[in-house]
């Protein structure tokens, strides 16, 4: 259960940003739904003002027209708070703000996505491949990637 | 450099058939003469498209798929996905199989430190280390061959408990090797940690400030070294780590000799918490009702995180209502942990990005999947 | 004394085991070299994944590679001459391989330690994975294993050791 001081943050969030960010319910975190306009300021607000200073996690999943990318955070050390950030953009136009300026650990996890996804994140200072090698074409984890040969 | 004299910078490559480079990894060292000025890493030469074939592989059919993501604790991982695994199918596990993921989960821990420090060792041209560390580190290689059947790789785990239950002669064998802990870490001591030049290549090399740590996500000993009071097992327990008394090692300088005696403590304390698994483990099932077909509805997702020997490894899993997941991700410690090594080596002389990617532990198959 | 006429001998063979009667061994300077090589492979430090662990752990002092020959591991491919190709070939790794394999000088043998550098093993049906060492070059043994254990890797050892020996290469 997320103690009450933590609620309030999140609550305030909320509001300044003007009911841009959707709760949703998860069994295991606070969900939020945002646009991708709105991804950096609610990353900037959640780590100036509720103490989420930890993003553990950046995955990206094809949901046939758009990409869906899922956020994780925590604080740490104290880890009473875990918020999960989903944001859809579509898929003839993958592109989201980078997240680097507020979480510098966004650095290759975007690298992967970009990779393996295809999913471009601008502002990044150095969006190119990291996993496979740069002359590859294609992004497999993408359903439609198909192996030849 | 003197007003006369015109240089330039000179890139040195690591790597990616190197003996210290922990796999295959490739590391270009920008060094303005003998300093470093840059370090630019490589990954994705052990990268084996793990998160696809997940899937088109069914939920129990990816456990030696996530054995051999960190194959140096190889139990470790295995847990991690069954346990996520078990959180998104709504499934229980026995007490008693808890106690032994517990046990084997903590083997494997230490197995994966006493690689570390004989790697250091090696890395360090202390041949003699990693015998040593070897010799210690197939007693727990028996231990899995006896319950497992495999020695290094062992699929042990299963969605709902474990595959057998301990065997008999399994007894003897802990109690006397975790007699023997004590020993261990004093002739490591000794032999290794007590060695000038190990200490004057170790002592100030690779600060990791806890801000840029915590900023860049590192995890894990890695974290801890750096002053930072943060352990999964205890501030996000599973699998009944709530009911072990243990210490979480902290050490304060962030240097490299900070990293590689956190980890030197948390071997002692694993060995502490198998002892009080062992006493106790009750007696009971070692694999709860899992239905023979193992479906998840649609859309249901989980993100489970354990402490894995290298740092938070996290499983994200997403179900589709078939028998295989829509997505799984792997968060990767090693991975994560690897993107401060230009920070903390630059400034420093070349010898230093050994000793900084030594201790900094990664594990290759795991950092590329 | 009377000195015994010669025999001529009724083969080639009759003569060598004549003269080694008394301590006199003819051969090749081919099977002398090969004999030599069999005994002492210097491998190269090269491995990727699961697999070089356990080759790590055949180095040890339990398994003990020495007990062979084959424990000088040369970390440069131009003094090395086998190649254990441990664990699996991803796309990126395939040509630093190919190139350490064309730095090493003749004779060299390659080892295919595992299933994935045999024939790609679990991750075949990935995109990322070379479906085995032969994709690239010749193999001369193949150990099979997820990983092989340092016997199964010795079991191998000892193969090429035959195979040198008898020039097989």
């Amino acid at each position: 259960m997320i103690p009450n001081s933590n609620e309030e943050a999140i609550n305030q969030i909320l509001n300044s940003m003007d009911h841009r960010v959707q709760p949703y319910e998860d069994p295991f975190f606070q969900g939020l739904r945002v646009e991708p306009a709105d991804l950096l300021q609610l990353m900037l607000l959640l780590q100036d003002q509720a103490g989420m200073n930890y993003l553990a996690d950046i995955t990206a999943t094809d949901r046939k027209e758009e990409f869906e990318v899922t956020y994780h955070l925590y604080a740490i050390p104290d880890n009473q708070m875990k918020i999960v950030i989903k944001t859809r953009v579509p898929r003839d136009a993958a592109e989201l703000p980078s997240v680097f300026t507020v979480y510098p650990t966004s650095d290759w996890q975007e690298r992967e996505i970009f990779d393996l996804m295809g999913i471009r994140f601008s502002g990044h200072p150095n969006l190119v491949r990291v996993l496979l090698p740069d002359e590859f074409e294609g992004h497999p984890l993408r359903k439609d990637f198909r192996k030849e040969g | 450099m003197s007003g006369l004299l015109r240089t330039e910078p000179y890139i040195i490559n690591i790597g990616p058939q190197h003996p210290s480079t922990h796999g295959g990894m490739h590391v270009e060292a920008v060094m303005d003469g003998e300093e470093i000025v840059d370090v630019i890493v490589h990954l994705g030469y052990v990268h084996r498209s793990v998160e696809k074939i997940a899937e088109s592989r069914t939920y129990t059919q990816f456990i030696p798929y996530a054995a051999r993501l960190d194959y140096m604790a190889t139990n470790l991982p295995a847990w991690g996905y069954a346990a996520a695994a078990e959180k998104l199918l709504g499934l229980t596990v026995p007490e008693r199989a808890q106690y032994i993921r517990v046990i084997m989960g903590e083997l494997s821990r230490i197995a994966s430190h006493m690689m570390f420090v004989g790697s250091l060792a090696i890395d360090l041209a202390a041949t003699t280390g990693l015998l040593y560390c070897l010799r210690d580190r197939e007693r727990i290689m028996d231990m899995f061959e006896m319950t497992s059947g495999q020695r290094l790789l062992a699929s042990y785990m299963r969605i709902g408990g474990v595959s057998h239950d301990l065997p008999e002669e399994f007894f003897p064998a802990i109690n006397s090797f975790l007699a023997d802990v004590p020993r261990m870490l004093e002739e490591y001591n000794g032999l290794i940690i007590g060695n000038e030049i190990l200490q004057a290549r170790c002592n100030g090399i690779g600060i990791l400030p806890a801000e840029t740590a915590i900023a860049y996500g590192v995890t894990g000993p890695n974290l801890r070294a750096s002053g930072v009071d943060y352990d999964l097992r205890r501030d996000d327990p599973y699998g009944f780590y709530d009911r072990f008394d243990f210490k979480v090692a902290v050490a304060q300088k962030g240097d490299c000799m900070a990293r590689l005696m956190v980890r030197l403590e948390e071997i002692e304390q694993s060995a502490r918490i198998i002892s009080q698994a062992l006493e106790q483990m009750p007696e009971g099932d070692i694999i709860g009702k899992v239905p023979k077909v193992l479906k998840a509805e649609k859309d249901r997702e989980v993100y489970h995180r354990i402490e894995s020997a290298k740092g938070e490894l996290g499983y994200y899993l997403l179900a589709d209502g078939t028998d295989k997941p829509a997505r799984l991700h792997v968060r990767a410690p090693s991975f994560v942990n690897l993107m401060v090594l230009p920070i903390i080596s630059r400034g420093g002389k070349l010898q230093d990005i050994i000793t900084n990617i030594a201790t900094l532990d990664p594990v290759l198959g795991e950092s590329d999947r | 004394m009377v000195l015994k006429k010669p025999v001529p001998p009724a083969s080639p063979d009759e003569d060598v085991e004549q003269l080694a009667r008394h301590n006199i061994i003819v051969t090749t300077l081919e099977k002398l070299w090969n004999w030599g090589r069999a005994r002492s492979f210097w491998p190269l430090n090269y491995g990727c994944n699961c697999c070089p662990i356990e080759l790590l752990a055949a180095s040890g002092a339990r398994f003990d590679i020495s007990r062979y020959g084959y424990e000088v591991f040369r970390a440069s491919p131009r003094q090395a001459d086998l190649l254990l190709v441990a664990g699996p070939i991803s796309l990126k790794m395939a040509p630093v391989v190919q190139r350490v394999y064309e730095q090493m000088p003749s004779p060299k043998w390659v080892l295919a330690m595992g299933n994935c550098a045999t024939s790609g093993g679990p991750f075949r049906d990935g995109y990322s994975i070379y479906p085995g060492a032969d994709a690239l070059f010749k193999v001369d043994v193949y150990v099979p294993g997820c990983p092989p254990r340092p016997e199964a890797l010795f079991h191998g050892l000892l193969e090429l050791k035959q195979k040198v020996e008898q020039g097989n290469y």
